[in-house]
């Protein structure tokens, strides 16, 4: 099969004019075009050798042109226009612009807190990303952009995989694909249906970014690649000692070659990229040498044994699984009764649900206007006094340090504050307590049903009986109402 | 434009009439009928005048299956008990004009890049089944066209072959829309309307989107007590009817 169209300036194909070539890679060349209409800077990806011989070239065309218009939002380019590989081939996009993270290469080691900064924002694409059932698989440096506004963008999906629809890289090729220092252990064994295949490679990144150094180098043969799954690297904290050992722990908790020992999602990576005191640290933050030869060893004769598990149950467990729950307590005198409903709530998501994870939050109210005091009568420090209170409201639970994180906000407008923190931290689902309804809340409207009407997820609102509804019979067990959220 | 695939209809009419009430709020423009609309159900009849009217009224196509030639034939050869004692109470039922309907359906049909046929298009009246990626290569190497539908297994599949390679399966999930692309053929096998054996009670079926080369396969609910009390009525084999409720 042969191109129908050689390009050059002043082409037009579609309606779509050809201004300058940008780029001639050996898959593909990047051509800026403009359409009337289209208002957005756009470019035109065009796949550089078409032979119908040679059909494995141009998958990689195919799968991103299967995958790029069925995605959507700020971490990924705008599909403008697909043309299939049966007539001229070509994808238009939107032409991201903003920083190639490829360009920051040169400043490592970056200083630790941009590190966790710029993690953060792969970790929420991410995020976005694997909520439309796609995962990336090629994750490295020159595939993100930081856009103008801030977000990170993913670039580039000729590795990438739809859960649901056909893979059509899983036969065209037998080796491991990906990029030598980035790839996953589960890559490397042919299995690309893992969303955490995504957070290890962010794991490599954040490596290099923080110490200057790839974990596992550049690979030069197939056969160094199984390096990852039995050599541990050398500790990030050792090769800079400014990295905190907290984002150690995140750095080699994303490098777990074992997919179950990583994050299970990467809305629990971005938390705990944006929350560092709340990041539960192991043996791993303290780490400053390698494992020694014996424990090397076991391993490499134990990664001998293993191979791909299980992928389409791991895939199915990797993107449901493991929600982070959140729970908004009021802590205020005469709403004992409803704290504790809403803690056997917490209690009954929290069994059901394995991996789920409970950020418990209360809002320090502040004035709108006028001086905060961040000290009560007896000069106490309110928040600390809070942070207490609510580690000891969530004690029955008796939960685990990684199963839990608290946190305090302070806003001078409640609801807002429980929503944003939802947003931003890619809350699942948000447990909220109301209080009996009464003329003045009917009027002024209640936290709760504004955290209803705009949270971006589930939410259960937690109330007491009323003791008003005498057809039903009288319960010890809280009323519940649970409105889904948006989809 | 487009076209909804229904495969094995089996004599099954309300699993037909749902498939169809469902079709008409997709906004199907026409149907393609995959074989087999008699056999094992208890509604030949109905099932077999309403195909007819659909073909002479909407220019519905429709095509042969086996239990379609054996019902017509009376030839049970190569079948089992349960399916063989369907058939020859089906032909029973059938009056000669619904006969001789059936006798004229063609067992293969090709419009622009689709082939339309019951089963494997190597041999098209030799009924051979396409359970996995082998025999779905076999299948797809036996045609210029780029995309196959067709039926006879009763589980609905999905296999893709590109030049000089091997054919891959794909277990397809109902109601995402995938689109049919790139330089390679496809091998859309669909489910059965009115005996589902994927282990999922509910009628099977799809939408190809003509313009878009996007394929969505469907799953439709429907009355399953009344179907099976017929079968019971009828007095064909009580397996017949249990296995409509395990989609087995």
């Amino acid at each position: 099969m042969v191109a129908r169209q050689q390009l050059q300036i002043g082409s037009v194909i579609d309606g779509f004019v050809v201004s300058e070539k940008i780029h001639s890679g050996g898959m593909a060349s990047l051509w800026r075009v403009t359409k009337a209409g289209v208002d957005i800077p756009i470019v035109m990806k065009v796949p550089t050798i078409l032979d119908g011989e040679d059909a494995t070239i141009i998958v990689g065309f195919e799968m991103e042109m299967m995958i790029l218009p069925r995605l959507s939002g700020a971490h990924v380019p705008r599909c403008i226009a697909v043309k299939d590989i049966a007539q001229q081939p070509y994808i238009v996009m939107e032409y991201i612009q903003g920083l190639n993270l490829l360009k920051l290469l040169d400043e490592t080691p970056l200083a630790p807190a941009r590190v966790a900064q710029i993690g953060a924002k792969i970790a929420a694409a991410l995020v976005d990303l694997h909520r439309q059932n796609v995962l990336h698989l090629d994750i490295k440096p020159s595939n993100i952009m930081i856009r103008e506004s801030g977000e990170a963008a993913l670039i580039d999906f000729g590795l990438s995989r739809h859960l649901q629809l056909p893979d059509l890289l899983e036969e065209e090729f037998h080796v491991p694909m990906g990029t030598g220092p980035y790839i996953s252990p589960e890559q490397v064994l042919r299995n690309r249906t893992d969303p955490r295949s995504d957070i290890f490679s962010l794991g490599v990144l954040l490596y290099h970014f923080a110490t200057k150094v790839r974990p596992w180098g550049i690979p030069k043969f197939n056969r160094a690649l199984r390096a990852r799954l039995w050599r541990d690297p050398v500790p990030p904290r050792k090769l800079n000692p400014d990295i905190p050992p907290y984002l150690q722990e995140i750095i080699l908790r994303c490098l777990e070659p074992n997919p179950a020992r990583r994050y299970p999602t990467a809305a629990q990576l971005l938390f705990d990229l944006q929350h560092p005191d709340e990041v539960r640290l192991t043996e791993r933050a303290e780490r400053m040498e390698q494992s020694g030869f014996i424990a090397t060893w076991k391993r490499r004769f134990r990664s001998a044994a293993t191979d791909v598990e299980h992928p389409r149950a791991v895939a199915e467990s990797a993107t449901n699984a493991a929600p982070i729950v959140m729970a908004a307590v009021d802590l205020s005198e005469g709403m004992e009764q409803l704290a504790e409903a809403l803690r056997k709530e917490a209690g009954r998501v929290l069994h059901f649900v394995p991996g789920a994870r409970l950020a418990c939050i209360n809002v320090l109210k502040l004035n709108r206007v006028g001086l905060n005091y961040s000290r009560d009568a007896e000069g106490r420090n309110i928040h600390v006094t809070r942070l207490v209170e609510l580690k000891e409201w969530a004690r029955p639970l008796a939960l685990s340090t990684g199963e839990v994180t608290f946190h305090v906000l302070e806003s001078p407008d409640p609801a807002a504050a429980l929503i944003d923190f939802a947003k931003n931290n890619n809350v699942d689902q948000i447990l909220i307590c109301a209080r009996a309804s009464s003329n003045l809340r009917r009027y002024l409207g209640s936290v709760s049903s504004q955290v209803v009407a705009e949270a971006p997820c589930t939410v259960t609102v937690v109330r007491l009986p009323t003791g008003l509804a005498p057809l039903v019979e009288a319960t010890d067990e809280p009323a519940r109402e649970t409105e889904p959220g948006p989809p | 434009m487009r076209i909804g695939f229904l495969a094995d209809i089996h004599g099954n009419r309300e699993a037909l009439d749902a498939c169809l009430e469902q079709a008409r709020r997709q906004c199907v423009d026409r149907l393609v009928f995959l074989g087999d609309l008699v056999g094992y159900g208890a509604d030949p009849v109905y099932v077999v005048d309403r195909v007819a009217q659909l073909q002479e009224n909407e220019g519905a196509i429709v095509l042969l299956g086996n239990h379609d030639a054996a019902a017509v034939a009376c030839d049970t050869t190569g079948m089992n008990q349960y399916a063989r004692d369907a058939i020859l109470w089906t032909h029973g039922e059938l009056d000669p004009a619904q006969i001789a309907f059936l006798r004229g359906l063609k067992s293969s049909f090709e419009e622009d890049d689709r082939l339309y046929v019951h089963s494997d298009a190597t041999a098209p009246d030799q009924w051979r089944y396409v359970t996995d990626a082998a025999e779905a290569e076999r299948s797809l190497r036996a045609t210029h066209k780029r995309l196959t539908f067709c039926g006879h297994v009763h589980r609905p599949a999905l296999y893709h072959m590109a030049p000089q390679k091997p054919a891959v399966a794909f277990k397809p999930q109902a109601g995402t829309p995938i689109p049919l692309i790139g330089n390679r053929k496809w091998l859309l096998v669909q489910g059965s309307v009115g005996q589902p054996r994927d282990e999922n009670p509910a009628a099977s079926w799809g939408v190809l989107d003509v313009e878009k080369s996007e394929f969505t396969y469907l799953r439709t609910s429907y009355d399953i007590e009344t179907a099976a009390g017929k079968i019971h009525a009828a007095h064909l084999p009580q397996i017949l009817a249990a296995r409509l409720y395990i989609g087995r």
